[in-house]
């Protein structure tokens, strides 16, 4: 049977319309896959003679243990955002002669081979290579290397559960913030101190290798809990199907304002508000505009004032980043009609670019008050602001006509964590590193006010050509019509 | 109205339509029946310019339609529910196909309230998406949204499949009111050959994306065509 599930996935990245683009990414991710696994393997061998050196009456092993909290916490973040859950077409299997049971195994299963199930481990056997070089004995070692396979495998199936809890609210990433968050605070403020818990769980582990069964026991409490809530996911009346709610309706009258995109805008912002997908986005603005604070307060970063560029651009551009890079694929449901209907194509771009320009303006006023950590950091972000409008935008909507995969948004099916993974947040990269890059040098070259300038400079002469640049872009959508209709007349 | 010359449409050497030569006057009721594949909602694609032609082209109203993009205020269509926007009210979807259409809101209004019938209470003031519809009733939203804004050539593909019997009789209604009294070219697909013998003065028989047949309706057309999709 999992033979066949198989299969079916292969055949579907193989024979999907975004081929290309998939096969791209995973390039990509492949790199970065390689880029981390170097980088744990050198953690795990440095790990044991770097503590040694800095602790030398203390044993590194505790050390290591007493720490085990903060990877978690970390390891639990990092999933949510950047693992993607498996997807699975299901309902086609629903009538066919095939086990629920099995179903839901072969999704469990999978989950467990994902590539962050093993990248502790290239830490992990080099750290306890080099403990058993010093002695340590061979049978702790091992518990101790069984019960952190076991811990990655709990947090692999605790993220499951609190994806497929969170996916079904607005504000996706709010309860892995509080969870998270709470935790870290209890162990901060010294409430209840989980970092030493953790420890000494580790510690008893170490010492005597039989408690590991309690790891076990937690691991298949949490498989159970999954395999039920995926159980009851499978019937067409409960996870298949969204329930129906009334509707309040506004007419959004204000849009008129715009002129001749107006339709568009109000179709636009009735996407927006209207579907899941594209409502947390919204609620990632917030998470956007207090980026800064992981940052500004801290002294360190205050003289690399090219990290300002990046937290410009990032917390005024982070609605542009989220939903431009999904233009025209957020219509990709309805494309038909709109290529079929009396409509001007540069209208249908300009609401688009409208609504991000509009975005990066308010989110650049809310983000006024950074000036209480310096002038310097206003004026960075001005420039990210003037730049975001200028470049990033016609930037992301020429990147749309490339836009090959179809957006499901009625989200009917089971175990539909569409976009959800890291892909989304590798299309940023060439949107923020460029401007830092020419931030940096210019700011090294020459000072940080010409530097700000520059990026200024080229954000005004974006919106000076902006006609021309929609004119452009426009062409280019045109070129694509006919491969986008196929594409999007696909399921994925 | 609308000149069909030499027109194909080939996949990977695999010619699925093939069209020598097809003249469609104006204000005629159309109707086009096939088996699976014979290259249907092919045609209505390339009329619509969501697909390119292999050779040939299609010239509607004096318009070349794959070159310019000015068939687009007197034509309208409902294909499939890929024409809805799920996250809309109907009324919504409504405003926002008339908006386009060059239709205020009151217009629609008074247009729209005259299929009331049609819409047998299930459709507007529900406060629903039309996500959230049944199949059939998203089928009659979209039949009428096509219809909204005065168009003068409307494509419907099998536009009776899903409908329950009373809406079916309506539906033929409204589509022979279309052609008879408002002069509409009106251009339907369907697999039920006695629905489009009792609605269309013209029927057009396609076959693996050929022309095998081009009837005059009268009494003996449906026995023709049942005869003939019989062998």
């Amino acid at each position: 049977m999992i033979k066949h599930f198989l299969n079916l996935e292969w055949k579907a990245f193989f024979r999907s319309a975004s081929f290309g683009k998939s096969l791209g990414v995973k390039l990509l991710m492949g790199f970065f896959a390689i880029y981390f696994m170097v980088v744990f393997l050198g953690i795990g061998i440095m790990l044991y003679p770097g503590l040694k050196k800095l602790y030398p009456e203390q044993d590194p092993l505790i050390i290591v243990n007493n720490f085990l909290f903060f990877w978690i916490l970390g390891d639990l973040l990092f999933r949510f955002f950047f693992q993607k859950l498996p997807v699975m077409s299901v309902k086609p299997l629903l009538t066919l002669p095939i086990g629920r049971n099995k179903i839901v195994n072969y999704v469990l299963g999978k989950s467990a081979l994902s590539f962050f199930n093993f990248l502790p481990l290239f830490a992990i056997v080099p750290f306890s290579i080099m403990l058993l070089v010093n002695d340590y004995p061979l049978g702790a070692v091992l518990a101790w290397v069984l019960a952190l396979v076991l811990t990655t495998l709990i947090i692999n199936y605790l993220n499951f559960i609190i994806e497929s809890f969170s996916s079904e609210t607005e504000l996706s990433f709010l309860p892995i913030i509080l969870i998270t968050g709470g935790l870290f605070a209890i162990d901060y403020f010294e409430l209840l101190s989980f970092k030493n818990l953790i420890g000494s769980a580790f510690n008893a582990i170490y010492q005597s290798p039989l408690l590991i069964g309690i790891l076990v026991l937690i691991l298949v409490a949490l498989f159970v809990l999954n395999s039920k809530l995926l159980h009851k996911k499978l019937f067409l009346d409960s996870g298949l199907k969204t329930q129906v709610k009334e509707v309040n309706a506004s007419n959004l009258e204000w849009t008129k304002n715009f002129g001749d995109i107006a339709p568009f805008m109000q179709l636009d912002l009735r996407l927006i508000w209207r579907n899941k997908r594209t409502k947390s986005s919204v609620w990632m603005l917030a998470l956007g505009l207090l980026y800064g604070l992981f940052f500004y307060p801290n002294p360190t970063y205050n003289n690399m004032p090219f990290f300002f560029i990046f937290i410009g651009i990032f917390s005024t551009g982070i609605f542009l980043i989220n939903f431009g890079q999904f233009v025209p694929a957020w219509d990709s449901g309805y494309y038909k009609l709109l290529m079929s209907q009396n409509i001007k194509y540069e209208q249908y771009l300009k609401s688009k670019f409208t609504l991000m320009a509009l975005s990066v303006v308010i989110l650049f006023v809310l983000g006024i008050p950074y000036v209480y950590f310096g002038w310097k950091i206003l004026l960075a972000h001005f420039a990210a602001a003037i730049y975001n409008i200028g470049i990033n935008t016609h930037v992301i909507l020429w990147g749309g006509a490339f836009n090959r995969k179809k957006i499901d948004l009625s989200q009917k099916a089971a175990f539909n964590y569409q976009g959800t993974g890291a892909v989304q947040w590798l299309i940023g990269i060439p949107l923020l590193v460029l401007p830092m890059i020419i931030f940096a040098l210019l700011n090294w070259l020459l000072s940080f006010e010409i530097a700000c300038l520059v990026l200024i400079v080229m954000g005004v002469v974006g919106i000076v050509f902006h006609q021309k640049l929609m004119r452009f872009i426009t062409g280019k959508y045109l070129e694509s019509k006919y491969k986008m209709i196929d594409a999007f007349n696909q399921d994925n | 109205m609308i000149t069909t010359s030499n027109l194909s449409k080939t996949y990977s050497g695999n010619q699925v339509l093939h069209i020598e030569n097809l003249d469609i006057p104006k204000g005629q009721s159309f109707g086009l029946v096939g088996n699976n594949g014979a290259g249907k909602t092919t045609y209505f694609s390339l009329l619509l310019d969501l697909i390119q032609p292999t050779t040939g082209h299609i010239i509607s109203n004096g318009i070349q339609v794959n070159k310019s993009e000015d068939w687009k205020p007197f034509t309208s269509a409902f294909i499939d529910e890929s024409f809805l926007i799920g996250y809309l009210t109907p009324e919504e979807y409504f405003y926002f196909v008339g908006e386009l259409r060059g239709q205020n809101k009151a217009d629609v209004d008074t247009f729209v309230s005259q299929f009331e019938d049609f819409f047998h209470g299930e459709i507007l003031g529900k406060k629903k998406y039309l996500r959230d519809l049944s199949k059939g009733n998203q089928k009659k939203a979209g039949i009428v949204a096509a219809l909204i804004g005065n168009p003068e050539v409307v494509i419907l593909d099998e536009p009776f499949a899903n409908l329950d019997p009373t809406t079916q009789i309506r539906l033929k209604g409204i589509v022979k009111d279309l052609a008879e009294t408002r002069g509409v070219t009106v251009l339907i697909s369907s697999h039920d050959l006695m629905h489009v013998t009792d609605v269309c003065e013209r029927i057009v028989v396609l076959e693996k994306g050929e022309v095998v047949k081009d009837l005059v309706t009268n009494e003996a057309t449906l026995k023709e065509l049942e005869a003939h999709f019989a062998n």
